[in-house]
């Protein structure tokens, strides 16, 4: 049932997490996440809402701190660290947040140009040159980075964000729910951008999605979370013949299955 | 079960008690944790000076409104009373010292905890709700330096100007009712304003002020950051921030007037 460990011939992995639980009260989330991700791979968790997704990757991301378990970071435990060492670490990171999270007091260029002002001391002519480079990456004109947040569409914001996750050429990129909310076409292009992007940075990905489509397009492997676990995971190849019913329920959104959703009937 | 529990008085005392002490906790760890960050590096002095214009600047007109009201309705308050045994030539003095110690401080505070308080806690609150203040921290910059620090720094240095201005717009008021309405010699209201006042009166306002700016500044921060739960817990902050803040000023102006005052 569970197959995490690294693929044969791999390096070693870029993050590692290893019985990972965090509870919230009385309420376990994770109930011990075991995961790799290897360098330049794209992990695609899938799940239901609510089995623990987004508690993974903020616990990776520190911004919730986790229980009991190790997450390795480049072979650095996470745990030990002061708040100096995380930051350090988090410039290996870029996120893109499922709502977008831009910062709305900021012009556009200054959203995609913000690592790079302050984590990293760019002059802000320079900033914003690269910031314009980035925004292009995405399909942006230089004249959007002019514009506030609040003026623009959903899809423009979520590209916008999608810039502001790799305007410092981050190592590690994490993706929560890219494509919510978007029409189909804008989920493709946005895919679509994931992947390219992604390729042409050598960065390693890790999203987490419920939507098969986007999974088939940005996924190298595959991780199943359910019950605050991963009890499947393995190369996107595999996926349709898994021969686990939990993954095999999921990625044909049955509602009969293992997996049961608390509704009451009628 | 659960029904009787909440039913029991000193389940619910204990529950108010517990829950008190938690939040003075929070409160606690987190003004500490502010204020160690406004004394390591890196700052952010282009927000600070933001700051200083949001909650200076954009606040001279409601606190210069506030001020001279107050000194107009002092004169003639004090008129009414001092009248009565002859000692109208007291006003003057009454006037400034009232405002000066007591009412530029409280009045200006009070304005201030309802426009920049409030202010903040939704403006923090809602980075909360929508995620920018995680998006911070993945950026590697520390949201206590970049949201708290700049607002509490600009709340200690603002609000002391603020009450210099409404401590002279204050006394103006007086004055123009004194000279214009109830018929002082000009000269004669300044000598008086003058003579009587002493640096210590405006000095003991000013510092009064100092806390009081830090104080609305930190209840609008703290409030804004544990703010959750999408809008409602918006609201909830803002308003949370406004109340605290100003039962805050008032309690320190007792507390600050004490120390400075008591013999």
């Amino acid at each position: 049932m569970n197959e995490t460990h690294a693929p044969e011939g791999q390096s070693a992995a870029k993050i590692s997490c290893r019985g990972v639980t965090k509870a919230f009260g009385s309420k376990r989330v994770l109930t011990g996440v075991d995961l790799d991700v290897n360098v330049g791979e794209s992990m695609v968790i899938i799940g239901g809402s609510g089995t623990g997704k987004s508690v993974t990757i903020k616990c990776i991301l520190g911004l919730i701190r986790h229980d009991t378990g190790s997450i390795k970071i480049d072979g650095q435990e996470v745990n030990s660290l002061n708040t100096r060492e995380r930051e350090e670490i988090n410039r290996k990171f870029g996120m893109l947040f499922q709502g977008g999270a831009l910062f709305d007091s900021l012009p556009v260029w200054e959203n995609v140009a913000f690592g790079l002002l302050h984590a990293r001391k760019v002059p802000r002519r320079r900033a914003r040159d690269m910031a314009v480079e980035k925004l292009a990456m995405v399909g942006l004109g230089p004249d959007v980075g002019r514009l506030s947040p609040a003026e623009l569409s959903g899809g423009m914001q979520k590209r916008v964000a999608l810039a502001r996750a790799i305007a410092t050429e981050p190592e590690i990129i994490f993706f929560d729910e890219p494509t919510t909310g978007l029409d189909p076409i804008m989920a493709d292009v946005i895919n679509n951008l994931i992947v390219e992007i992604t390729r042409k940075l050598g960065a390693t990905a890790l999203s987490i999605t419920h939507d098969m489509a986007s999974v088939r397009k940005i996924a190298d492997k595959v991780a199943m979370i359910y019950g605050g676990k991963i009890i499947w995971s393995g190369s996107i190849k595999e996926i349709d013949r898994s021969g686990n019913p939990y993954v095999e329920q999921f990625i044909h959104g049955r509602a009969d299955g293992p997996i049961q959703m608390q509704v009451r009937r009628l | 079960m659960k029904l009787d529990l909440r039913l029991n008085p000193l389940a619910l005392i204990g529950r108010a008690f517990l829950s008190s002490l938690s939040s003075a906790g929070r409160l606690f760890f987190f003004t500490v944790e502010s204020i160690t960050h406004c004394v390591r590096p890196p700052f952010f002095s282009r927000l600070l000076l933001n700051q200083i214009i949001e909650i200076g600047y954009y606040s001279l007109p409601v606190v210069g409104l506030t001020g001279i009201f107050a000194g107009m309705v002092l004169a003639l308050q004090s008129h009414t009373g001092f009248s009565r045994f002859a000692a109208e030539s007291a006003i003057p003095n009454v006037v400034a010292l009232s405002i000066t110690r007591e009412l530029g401080p409280v009045l200006a505070g009070l304005m201030v905890a309802g426009r920049v308080g409030a202010a903040m806690a939704a403006e923090i609150g809602t980075m909360r709700v929508t995620e920018q203040i995680d998006a911070l921290k993945t950026l590697s910059t520390n949201p206590f330096k970049y949201l708290i620090v700049p607002r509490l720094l600009a709340g200690l240095i603002t609000l002391p100007f603020l009450v210099l201005v409404a401590d002279i717009i204050g006394i103006m008021g007086g004055y123009l009712v004194g000279v214009y309405k109830l018929d002082f010699n000009a000269t004669a209201y300044l000598d008086n304003t003058w003579d009587f006042l002493e640096p210590m009166d405006v000095i003991s306002g000013l510092v009064k002020a100092a806390v009081f700016g830090f104080l609305i500044a930190l209840m609008g921060c703290y409030h804004g950051f544990n703010s959750k739960g999408g809008a409602q817990g918006v609201g909830a902050a803002t308003t949370n921030a406004v109340v605290s803040g100003a039962i805050l000023v008032l309690v320190f102006n007792y507390v600050i007037t004490e120390a400075f005052f008591s013999r």
